[in-house]
């Protein structure tokens, strides 16, 4: 989908957790997620501090969207 | 009559451990043959002796990929079986990617013969077809009984050095591998014949397929995230509560798109999620682990970005066919630009 969505002209970012995958399918700019079933979320931590790994996920996603890149690149 | 050692490598589900909410469990080792395994034995008529099951998480197994293939590697290496063998994955996307990076390891860093199962979309199959014998598959267990005997009958070949024949001979996927061989007639013979036959519409089969490297050259970056609009996408399948669109929880038809109107934050009680293809619990008890609204209001008051996009779009993406998740991200993409987005930032599970 982030392909699809990057050949229209649309700088796209995929967070997902498994990268060999995202990279298989043709993703150009991937930022790692935390877990299969909670790629933006971390279960288990108070509330503040997941929304806090939150922010800061989605703030290397605005990263890679804002990031001139020549091929397929993982944000980590 | 002397029995070939082989070990197998399952996930939760095959090595009968548990479903979903198993998925995250740290591999384990069963001594002998569990469930498959057993088919394996009885579909060779008993050469091939499963003396090890490795067992592994979904999810773990993808999150931990390589920390998981040194510990198939060692559990291998000390086992010293003939052959190894994984799934089949059919069309579980973790699963694959397991099979086919283990059974690549094995053969290439131990060198000794793997042979795995999977559908042909599965984007395990890239991962491993030029390295390792991976045979083509349904997309569900229900193929079981058919997908293990071409396993074993392509794996008894391989450990008794057999010749080997073509992807269409043995039900491999094609590793892209060119054999010469002898044929009767030349080759400006056979090419006139195949133009012949495609400028009268019959059918041919070609003898060199080209490779499709579909690549998207990257779209160009945001020049200035403060005056961007940013939309959020998942495959997750975060809905309204109620599934109202009814989108599938497997191989989605569709993709719906929802108004984020005001909200600040998603909350069980108002979303959740419809994928099949993993643990719902933690999204259901917050969708913002998938979907995350709540992060994107904080950044987007802090001037990170100019704006989130009202709106956002989702679907399922689990076994879901590569040409209509293709389809949805072309559509996606399309009607965002149309409306003045600036970048996207899809979630996926």
């Amino acid at each position: 989908m982030v392909k699809e969505i990057e050949r229209v002209g649309l700088p796209a970012v995929q967070i997902t957790t498994i990268i060999p995958i995202a990279l298989t399918v043709g993703a150009n700019r991937v930022v790692p997620g935390i877990a299969i079933p909670h790629p933006t979320g971390k279960p288990g931590t108070e509330h503040e501090e997941e929304v806090h790994i939150r922010r800061a996920l989605l703030n290397k996603a605005l990263v890679a969207l804002s990031t001139t890149i020549a091929g397929q690149t993982v944000f980590r | 009559m002397e029995q070939i050692r082989t070990v197998h490598y399952v996930n939760q589900f095959l090595g009968q451990i548990g479903g979903e909410d198993k998925a995250g469990i740290p591999p384990q080792v069963i001594e002998g043959p569990v469930g498959v395994g057993q088919l394996i034995q009885s579909v060779s008529a008993g050469r091939l002796d499963v003396v090890a099951t490795l067992v592994c998480g979904d999810n773990y197994a993808a999150e931990n990929l390589e920390q998981t293939e040194q510990w198939v590697l060692e559990q291998v290496r000390q086992r010293e079986p003939a052959l190894f063998l994984a799934g089949p994955a059919f069309a579980s996307g973790r699963h694959g990617a397991a099979c086919g990076t283990f059974s690549r390891a094995v053969q290439k860093k131990l060198g000794i013969p793997a042979l795995t199962g999977m559908h042909p979309a599965n984007p395990g199959v890239e991962l491993a077809r030029k390295d390792v014998y991976i045979l083509e598959t349904g997309a569900s267990a229900r193929d079981m009984q058919r997908a293990v005997s071409q396993i074993v009958a392509l794996a008894l070949k391989l450990v008794d050095r057999s010749p080997v024949g073509g992807p269409c001979d043995e039900g491999y996927i094609p590793r892209g591998i060119r054999k010469n061989v002898l044929v009767e007639q030349r080759g400006s013979r056979r090419a006139v014949d195949m133009l012949l036959k495609k400028l009268r519409g019959e059918p041919f089969i070609t003898e060199l397929p080209l490779p499709s490297f579909d690549r998207v050259p990257p779209a160009d970056a945001i020049q200035d995230l403060s005056k961007a609009v940013i939309a959020l996408v998942t495959d997750g399948g975060v809905v309204p509560i109620g599934n109202p669109d009814r989108i599938e929880a497997h191989n989605a038809s569709k993709y719906c798109r929802y108004f984020f109107g005001d909200l600040g934050d998603l909350t069980g009680e108002k979303f959740q999620t419809v994928h099949g293809g993993y643990d719902p619990t933690y999204v259901n008890e917050d969708p913002d682990r998938v979907l995350p609204l709540d992060a994107a209001r904080l950044l987007e008051s802090e001037g990170a970005f100019a704006k989130l996009f009202d709106y956002f779009y989702s679907t399922v993406g689990n076994v879901t066919a590569v040409s209509s998740a293709a389809a949805f991200g072309r559509e996606i993409g399309e009607a965002l630009r149309r409306e003045g987005v600036n970048g996207v930032i899809l979630t996926s599970t």
